[in-house]
């Protein structure tokens, strides 16, 4: 029996905010049946202030997917739909006292309806990119063609690098098998070999000047190509240009894509949209951009997401 | 006091056979392998038990009998017996249905070890299909494992049959009968099945203990190595006070069986065609006319497993389900899949399995609370209105 949390038997016992709503003027549908789990939420979003009036939902689901949705539209009835976006799934599950690892996707759902919703309200094609291949993680819920392009794309070997870069086997470690059998196999395909564990993990390079933000992970493969010419800026810029055309197709792959906003010295910032952007996975999508432009600049720069812009 | 529908899972294990495993804890504590008093009276009481066990199987000697940590144990002795056994032999023939102590044994074996396996249909009733089992028969296949009847949905296989088929191309036939041992009458001796694996805690003995019988005459390759015990054919000191327990269990189930056969299929009955009747969009899974006696599979449509049974656990019934969410998988139960089942009703599916226990007042609490359980939950699904399912939908078979 799952050791669930007394707020969410709460909010399954007696979820809040059920059933249809007639004066809903955005609706967003996500799920499927053959995952056990779909929901449909309503929303009535007041279109002088944009605040979200009244929230409903209908969710055909496990304990922890109802008491989602039911969570959902008590943390967002009141906001305004751009504050409402700002809401990730990992906080649903937070206003849950936690899931277990295998019921996060409970939460993503509820995070990805909310989105359909919004996108439905502002006129905009949502594009679903729950991806229901062979999942290999269940904790983090990446599957085994998500794993094989992290491999392909940044040159990986070992199953530690596996992890660092798609946290995949990063929660309870019981993929760890399953996750060497997807390695072994590309790395066949390439004609190389599975490096056993290492004993300890790899030092962690020397990130200068990048410590406002602290990366997911430590990008093993990530060091300068020496010697370091100077390049101009106009060079830079190339170089930039090239590397992001270079990583393009993975991205749009996932139904997503990059662009360059600006260089400011070492900071290079990108905007990530499509199935990119909001994707529990960006940070690691920013990590990957990073390793490539460091290997490519033979520079150490850092990749920001154009959003942090303003905080800076 | 709460209603325990789940006996398919496990089993309360039965006062007479606490009482008679307890001596074996304190009085009769001896290694039935010492050549001492200490020591005789433990293995006389373990050659009781095997005898026990051979009387409920119907088998014709008790050295047939091999005791074991239980049915997944079991599966795996017999498999990998076979395979060593016949090694010129690179095929498997197993069902789609099985219980993953054979299936995903078989997966490993097919991904790590090269073998071939074929993995037998079933109908939408849980039916095998006997001519894809016939077409896969070859002097290539050195085992045959075949469930005696299903956890899920209790449908029985004619294994009998299928035992003398495969005898014809000389392969091995088990059958894992976990769920079967103790429910329906068995007569091994006069079959031509060569290994059958059994559980003690499906039949109210304790957990940790099975056994495997093995027909006198078949080629047999230990798993465990090491110790003479069960006549060299299971390395290790026995576990004395669950193998007693076994026995015990054993002797109770056979005579229990008209019980089994008689009270414990009506309740069942009646617990089905009530939810039947008075619940909508909901139909029984796997074949009614040919299944266990305890096992009442329903699957309601709409709906999810897991939100079923924790509304049923606030009223203290404990059943379970073939729900992706139960198990942490994201699949239903492959099963349900094997049968066709729809996956608007898969979800759903519900397993109630009864005891000698369970009672008539039991059960009419369960047909009195259900209907309520299944409305509160499809109130929320935006697959169902008002009027009823929210589109047009019809089961494959109802």
């Amino acid at each position: 029996m799952w050791n669930y949390s007394d707020k969410l038997k709460e909010h399954f016992f007696n979820p809040k905010n059920s059933g249809v709503l007639e004066e809903a003027n955005a609706v967003g549908e996500v799920g499927s049946i053959s995952c056990g789990d779909a929901l449909r939420l309503m929303l009535k979003v007041e279109p002088e202030t944009q605040v979200i009036q009244d929230a409903r939902f209908q969710t055909f689901g496990c304990g922890s997917a109802i008491a989602s949705s039911s969570a959902l539209t008590e943390m967002i009835i009141g906001k305004t739909v751009d504050e409402a976006l700002l809401v990730t799934n990992k906080d649903i599950a937070d206003y849950l006292q936690g899931l277990p690892p295998e019921k996060m996707h409970c939460s993503v759902m509820g995070a990805e309806a909310l989105r359909a919703a919004i996108a439905n309200y502002r006129g905009e094609e949502w594009v679903d990119d729950h991806d229901e291949g062979q999942l290999i993680c269940k904790c983090f819920g990446i599957d085994a063609p998500m794993i094989e392009r992290a491999v392909e794309v940044n040159g990986l070997t070992t199953l530690e690098e596996v992890t660092n870069y798609t946290k995949a086997g990063g929660s309870c470690k019981t993929c760890h098998e399953a996750i060497e059998d997807v390695l072994e196999a590309v790395l066949a395909k390439q004609g190389k070999k599975l490096e056993p564990a290492a004993g300890a993990a790899a030092p962690a390079p020397a990130v200068i000047g990048l410590d406002q933000i602290a990366p997911l992970a430590a990008p093993v493969t990530a060091k300068p190509a020496a010697p370091a010419k100077k390049l101009s800026n106009v060079q830079r810029m190339q170089i930039v240009i090239a590397a992001l055309d270079e990583m393009r197709p993975y991205l749009k792959a996932d139904g997503g894509d990059v662009e360059l906003i600006d260089i400011d010295g070492k900071n290079i910032y990108v905007r990530l949209s499509g199935a990119c952007s909001g994707c529990q996975m960006a940070s690691v999508t920013i990590e990957g951009i990073q390793t490539k432009l460091v290997e490519k600049l033979g520079e150490l720069v850092r990749v920001i997401p154009h959003t942090m812009m303003a905080a800076e | 006091m709460g209603i325990y529908l789940d006996n398919n899972a496990t089993t309360r294990v039965d006062d007479a056979v606490v009482a008679e495993m307890l001596p074996l804890f304190t009085e009769h504590f001896g290694n039935p392998s010492s050549m001492h008093g200490y020591g005789a009276a433990v293995g006389g009481k373990i050659e009781w038990a095997r005898g026990e066990v051979q009387k409920l199987l119907g088998a014709a000697f008790d050295t047939e009998i091999v005791f074991t940590s239980g049915g997944t144990e079991s599966d795996n002795t017999a498999i990998l017996s076979a395979l060593k056994a016949y090694p010129k032999r690179r095929e498997i023939v197993t069902s789609v249905v099985e219980h993953p102590a054979v299936l995903s044994f078989c997966d490993y074996l097919e991904s790590k070890e090269g073998y071939k396996v074929h993995r037998i249909p079933v109908d939408g009733k849980g039916d095998l299909d006997m001519a894809a089992y016939e077409a896969a028969l070859s002097e290539n296949v050195a085992i045959v494992s075949i469930m005696w009847a299903n956890n899920e949905t209790g449908t029985i296989f004619p294994v009998e049959q299928l035992a003398v088929m495969a005898k014809k191309v000389g392969a091995l036939f088990h059958t894992d009968a976990v769920q079967a041992v103790g429910k329906i009458p068995m007569d091994l001796a006069n079959s031509e099945i060569d290994m059958l694996s059994l559980s003690g805690h499906k039949l109210h003995a304790p957990k940790g203990v099975g056994a495997l019988y093995l027909k006198r005459g078949i080629r047999f390759r230990p798993l465990f190595r090491g110790g003479h015990q069960e006549r060299g054919r299971r390395a290790g000191t026995e576990n004395a006070p669950a193998i007693v327990g076994l026995g015990k269990a054993c002797q109770l189930a056979r005579e229990a069986l008209p019980v089994e056969l008689g009270q414990v299929a009506a309740l069942r009955d009646r617990l089905e065609s009530a939810l039947i009747e008075a619940i909508p969009n909901c139909f029984v899974t796997g074949n009614p006319a040919n299944r266990l006696p305890n096992t009442a599979n329903i699957a309601f449509e709409f709906i999810e497993g897991e939100a079923i049974l924790l509304l049923m656990n606030e009223f203290g019934i404990a059943a379970s389900s073939g729900s992706a969410c139960t198990s942490g998988s994201l699949e239903p139960s492959h099963v349900m899949r094997a049968m066709g089942v729809p996956y608007t009703a898969a979800h759903g599916a519900t397993r109630f399995s009864l005891s000698r226990d369970t009672t008539q007042a039991e059960i009419d609490k369960v047909i009195e609370v259900m209907p309520g359980i299944i409305e509160r939950l499809r109130k929320l699904s935006p697959y169902w209105t008002n009027q009823g399912a929210s589109t047009a939908f019809q089961p494959v078979y109802s």
